[in-house]
């Protein structure tokens, strides 16, 4: 079963992250990561910049925002899709994630339709 | 969630803003500092045991207040101590203590424009901005100056007098006087970043100030989403910061943007400066910050060198002239203008700068660059020397020195001589 974990967390906390703290965490998140992926289990992990760098379409009448669509205390900042046997064994992981980076919260949502693209994949890091 | 790491990291984010709110209940620094400092004591005693507050800054806010008027009521009356059990519960912060955005984000401007007053010589404004707003220590802040604690002690105190002497503009600005703050501080910012980007290979302690600009720069963009010169300066430090490890040798020498590897350059900062400047472009409202924004977005875009976009990178030095005619953008064009025409069109553009560029490094450097490739290798001499009487640290000293060297032990150097 597909689930996406949806990374919530406050920007304002994550941007202040000197580049040690950031790479520490990203350390210690990437044990989780080599773990589940070496299951077979990870998709593709997403993490996002911030939403300061975002923009918005409204679609009715075509206006577009600067920033994020919702105006909220925590921000969407990267999601996973993993492959999981079910909710517990995704809450399984989201714990791992949890402990390894705490603050804020994982929302697991249940994927409907799962196109995985055939794009060259460019891939970002640093 | 409470371990004193994750509550040291939300007292640092939530310091811009609280110290802000503050600042407009006390109309003081020194006040809201105090009362800043007194909260944070407050939380690391009460967020372990109680659990940490849904919305940490309003606590902050609240208590910072409360605990402030309290020692105001206690100086006056002499009364005990309160019962320190008797503080707001997190969940009970009457919601209409939360900031609406409007108010929060003129109080974040106030904050950073009085950190920025005209009064204030720059280096007492950067001194007292990484202070107050960003939260470094004094003892930071001299590490990263190069002067004593006391000296910096002394700076920020000399600051802090000379704004309480000029008065906090606490009135809600109108339309223009924010558009006025907002430069201000924009340039304030700008400063910050520059002390950062100009730190020698090693200069940690300076180069975290290029971090600190970027967070400040993101600060403000949160609170002024739709301003494109925002979006201009952080995408402009974002993508010169990109570069930062690619700058300088494992023996702290000067790599020149043609030679550096940019597998180095940081793409998340790359990705994110070119979006702000994709964002700030559709306002169709340019200012300097975007059009310096746009050359380090063509940099960061061509994958080699060679690449290099040179035609479009001269055009927009051309703009900026115009927007902000200075010699120092001038010689910006001249290097670029050398990758296209050549060397002697460019060192047509810089002769006539030489009157108000003669104590400037990069200027005698860039023309000792030109000289040589034209074979003016006894003039190139010189004013490679000069260069390097004028050099800011010693990594410019050492590229300047590299050059010298070159000449000196180059055969070719008594032929072509002059």
């Amino acid at each position: 079963m597909l689930y996406a974990v949806l990374c919530y967390n406050s920007e304002e906390m994550v941007c202040a992250w000197t580049k040690e703290e950031d790479d520490a965490v990203m350390a210690k998140l990437s044990v989780v990561h080599d773990k589940w992926d070496k299951a077979g289990k990870l998709k593709p992990s997403i993490r996002l910049l911030p939403t300061s760098a975002a923009t918005t379409l409204h679609k009715t009448r075509d206006l577009v925002v600067d920033g994020p669509y919702a105006e909220t205390k925590e921000q969407l900042l990267g999601f996973y899709i993993v492959d999981v046997s079910g909710l517990e064994e995704g809450l399984a992981f989201a714990r791992e994630l949890a402990a390894a980076n705490p603050g804020g919260a994982y929302e697991l949502r249940p994927i409907r339709l799962y196109l995985p693209g055939n794009a060259v994949e460019a891939v970002y890091s640093r | 969630m409470t371990d004193p790491a994750w509550i040291e990291a939300a007292l640092v984010s939530a310091r811009p803003q609280v110290v802000a709110a503050l600042l407009r209940y006390f109309r003081d620094l020194d006040s809201a500092e105090e009362a800043f400092q007194e909260a944070s004591l407050r939380a690391l005693k009460h967020w372990p045991v109680n659990g940490p507050p849904r919305d940490a800054t309003a606590w902050l806010i609240m208590v910072g207040r409360n605990a402030a008027l309290d020692a105001v009521k206690r100086r006056a009356r002499n009364a005990p101590l309160p019962d320190e059990t008797l503080l707001p519960d997190p969940e009970e912060i009457d919601l209409a203590e939360r900031l609406d955005e409007s108010g929060y984000r003129d109080d974040i401007l106030r904050l950073l424009f009085v950190c920025c007053h005209p009064d204030l010589p720059s280096t007492q404004q950067i001194a007292l901005a990484l202070r107050i707003v960003s939260g470094l220590s004094v003892k930071q802040l001299a590490r990263a100056f190069l002067v004593s604690e006391d000296a910096m002690e002394q700076r920020i105190t000399r600051a802090k007098a000379r704004i309480a002497g000029a008065g906090v503009p606490f009135e809600t600005p109108g339309a223009a006087e924010r558009v006025e703050r907002l430069a201000a501080v924009l340039a304030m910012i700008y400063l910050v970043f520059n002390e950062g980007y100009s730190a020698g290979p090693g200069d940690d302690a300076r180069a975290q100030l290029a971090d600190e600009a970027i967070r400040l720069g993101r600060l403000l963009l949160r609170m002024f989403s739709s301003e494109p010169e925002v979006m201009g300066l952080l995408a402009l430090m974002l993508l010169h910061h990109s570069r930062s490890i690619a700058r300088f040798d494992a023996n702290g020498e000067v790599i020149l943007l043609e030679d550096q590897d940019r597998n180095l350059w940081r793409s998340a900062m790359i990705q994110e400066g070119l979006a702000l400047v994709d964002k700030a472009i559709r306002h169709r409202s340019p200012g300097p910050y975007q059009v310096q924004a746009a050359i380090g977005g063509l940099h960061a875009r061509a994958r080699t060198f060679e690449e290099t976009d040179w035609n479009s990178i001269e055009r927009l030095y051309e703009a900026l002239e115009r927007m902000q005619p200075s010699p120092v953008v001038t010689l910006n064009r001249a290097v670029v203008v050398s990758r296209i025409r050549g060397p002697q069109a460019a060192l047509d553009l810089i002769d006539p700068l030489e009157a108000r560029l003669s104590g400037y490094f990069h200027f005698h450097g860039a023309r000792g660059a030109l000289l040589l490739k034209l074979g003016r290798r006894k003039e190139a001499h010189q004013a490679f020397d000069r260069a390097i009487s004028l050099a800011n640290t010693p990594a410019e000293a050492a590229h300047i020195r590299m050059h010298i060297d070159r000449l000196t032990t180059d055969p070719a150097d008594a032929d072509n001589g002059e």
